[in-house]
């Protein structure tokens, strides 16, 4: 596999929507002020990250603050994240997103296969899917049957219906995600993968709080 | 890609020569020669021998050039490599227009090997002959009733086509049809696949009306992609089966997304098959009951499914069953229980599965069988419990007080029974057009019992297990719900 380097949060969710995968409405701010008047604006409570070029694994290394619901904390919030940064991070700002909320959690992304090329993936647990191992994968490109089946093969039907009071999942709106990952990867050559994790069902909506997009170098 | 008119000679020959034949019954010149003529094949054969013996009654000849022209449309070769170019120039001249090779000192032999097979396909190619192999086992075709291999069994005719990157996987699924019954169109071990490979076989097969569905077996793919996207052509026409040997590297990635490292190969390859309508099988025998299923039952048109059992336990754990596949166990109609209940007293369990709980009486398990598979909310219809009375049958009829104390009457009774019941469920399967599996493990541990005789008699398959038998209906389904999110007719 070629070299490669992965993209900021915001820069992957950009590219990856440009090819129709929805995501979350959000802003980027410099600092802890522009973060707390982005917040006022998106609604409390809301999620504030470190968002940069180098940083592929956030939650791992302690930069997102969930669940701010005032001013006062996005600004500590922030202010305690910018100066986790590293040099390696490269530039960084903070990225603020509504607080999206949903007892179920879906991972979809892009793989290369040494043999078969480009590969579509939709799995159960968003960051706990390599633990529940229930995934299913298709080629490149795909069609809205094979997103179809998909969905229909992936082992925890029951997490798909109606669960705990919330509606069944919008199964044309995960088809709309597979079949967007499906296009971004089939119109950009330099995707190498992509992750949407978790993939949070709010209100039977997928909504990808996370994007990490990897790109030959 | 070979011509169908070189698949025909390959597959359906004029005329058949063993090149290489040998007197001595250990040699694959013999052995083949044998099989050839112990299957009964149709055609001519000749034999080719240096010193121009009479082998099993066929007086050879030194030479192909020495067969009559026209008459052959098949060479069976059993000799050394470094013979092989002279024998295909001669087989040109004699009209033959394919020839299967089982000489070994080819690709599988290093580099001069790999040398020698280029050069054998440049030679084919240039001549116009298919060549089949070569280090491959041999070739069957049951239509002509031709058995050219080096192996056995001879498997009885039916309707799976096999293509096997290794010959003994042939013999494998081939010794499963003699077992159950379900038999073959076409069988064929690509060997070394120099110069048609598995791809090419199917897709034969998939034009081909003799045979229903393709079964194959695959090692290292080449090019995984191009062959799942030429098995997803002949999966729009035919089910195809694959069983893969090999089917993860275990090589951990260095992956920087979640997804990389979820992408396994053995996820992917089984992502491949599922957009492509390949059924992908985990075994042996999971592979040979889903073609065998495909061959015999009709398709389901949904998932719904009813268990008939003639006992509780054997139900629940289909039922068990069942809930780890894409098929449902229906809930039944309210006015299939209203007609089920004028058959059985009122202890049966009113509840799918349907646990006739030894309510019934001479004529309940075709009657009940006939009510629910031809309610529209039912798709298919799993019977359990076939047998039963054959094996209390048995059991008298090997006692000591066997014929006597009206033992003679009532054990032609129980087994007369179970060979109604297995041809109801046969019959009525080809009425409704609805798939209808019986299972009992009879069928493998007393497959005489007249009932797994009687469904093998049937030209359905006895399933030895529910679970298997559910295996087989879920794989069914996969492929009719594939087909019909694609508007395949």
């Amino acid at each position: 596999m070629p070299d490669s380097t992965t993209l900021s949060e915001t820069e992957s969710k950009r590219l990856l929507a440009a090819h129709g995968v929805p995501v979350a409405d959000e802003r980027l701010a410099p600092d802890a002020d522009a973060a707390a008047q982005a917040a006022e604006e998106i609604g409390f409570p809301v999620v504030v990250k470190l968002n940069g070029d180098g940083i592929a694994h956030k939650t791992e290394r302690g930069l997102v603050r969930l669940g701010l619901a005032d001013a006062a904390a996005v600004r500590a919030a922030s202010t305690e994240l910018l100066a986790k940064a590293t040099p390696e991070d490269g530039e960084v700002q903070l990225l603020v997103a509504p607080m999206v909320r949903g007892s179920r959690e879906l991972i979809a992304g892009l793989a290369e296969d040494p043999q078969f090329g480009m590969t579509v993936m939709l799995g159960v647990g968003g960051v706990l899917a390599e633990a529940i191992g229930d995934v299913v994968l298709r080629l490149v490109p795909i069609t809205a049957t094979d997103a179809e089946d998909m969905i229909d093969e992936l082992a925890t039907q029951r997490l798909l219906g109606e669960f705990r009071g919330e509606p069944a999942v919008d199964r044309e709106a995960l088809v709309a995600v597979l079949l967007g990952l499906s296009a971004a990867a089939e119109a950009d050559g330099r995707i190498v993968s992509a992750d949407l994790n978790p993939l949070i069902v709010a209100d039977g909506r997928p909504v990808a709080v996370d994007a990490l997009v990897e790109v030959t170098a | 890609m070979p011509t169908s008119e070189q698949f025909r000679a390959l597959f359906e020959p004029r005329g058949v020569v063993v090149a290489g034949a040998s007197s001595h019954p250990g040699k694959f010149g013999f052995v083949s020669l044998h099989n050839l003529l112990a299957a009964g094949y149709a055609g001519k054969v000749f034999a080719t021998n240096l010193n121009g013996e009479e082998i099993l009654g066929v007086q050879t000849v030194p030479s192909i050039l020495d067969l009559p022209e026209g008459e052959v449309d098949l060479a069976f070769v059993c000799t050394p490599a470094a013979t092989n170019a002279q024998l295909l120039r001669d087989c040109a001249a004699r009209g033959i227009r394919a020839a299967f090779l089982t000489s070994a000192g080819y690709g599988e032999a290093g580099e001069e090997g790999k040398r020698a097979e280029t050069e054998l396909v440049a030679l084919a190619e240039e001549l116009g002959i298919l060549v089949a192999g070569p280090n491959g086992q041999g070739v069957v075709s049951t239509p002509v009733d031709l058995c050219a291999q080096i192996v056995a069994p001879n498997p009885p005719p039916g309707r799976i086509g096999v293509a096997s990157q290794s010959g003994n996987f042939v013999s494998s699924f081939m010794n499963l049809g003699v077992q159950t019954g379900i038999g073959f169109s076409r069988g064929v071990s690509a060997g070394n696949a120099a110069m048609v490979n598995v791809a090419d076989y199917l897709e034969f097969y998939g034009d081909d009306d003799a045979t229903a569905v393709g079964l194959a077996y695959v090692e290292g793919l080449t090019d995984g992609r191009a062959f799942l996207e030429r098995l997803r052509r002949v999966a729009e026409r035919k089910p195809v089966v694959l069983l893969k040997g090999g089917a993860t590297s275990g090589g951990q990635r260095a992956a920087a997304s979640h997804t990389g490292s979820l992408a396994t190969d053995d996820r992917v390859f089984d992502g491949a098959c599922r957009q492509a309508g390949v059924t992908r099988a985990a075994t042996v025998e999971e592979a040979f009951e889903a073609a065998a299923t495909f061959a015999t039952q009709p398709l389901p048109k949904g998932n719904r499914v009813v268990v008939l059992t003639t006992a509780g336990g054997w139900g629940v754990v289909t039922a068990d069953a069942l809930a780890r596949t894409s098929l449902e166990l229906v809930e039944l109609p309210e006015d299939l229980l209203a007609q089920i209940d004028t058959k059985l007293p009122p202890r049966w369990s009113r509840n799918n599965p349907v646990d006739l709980a030894g309510g019934e009486t001479r004529d309940t398990i075709p009657e009940v069988m006939e009510m629910v598979a031809s309610h529209p909310d039912v798709d298919a219809v799993i019977y359990l419990g076939l047998g039963i009375q054959s094996n209390q049958a048995k059991l008298m009829r090997n006692g000591r007080f066997y014929p006597d104390h009206g033992l003679e009457r009532i054990v032609e009774y129980h087994e007369r029974q179970d060979r109604r019941f297995a041809e109801a469920a046969a019959e009525i399967s080809d009425r409704t057009g609805k798939p209808i599996l019986t299972a009992t493990e009879l069928a493998t541990a007393d497959p005489d019992n007249p009932g797994p005789a009687a469904v093998r008699a049937s030209g359905r398959l006895c399933y030895p297990s529910s679970n298997r038998a559910v295996t087989a209906l879920d794989h069914m389904w996969r492929y009719a719900r594939y087909r019909a999110r694609r508007d395949l007719a």
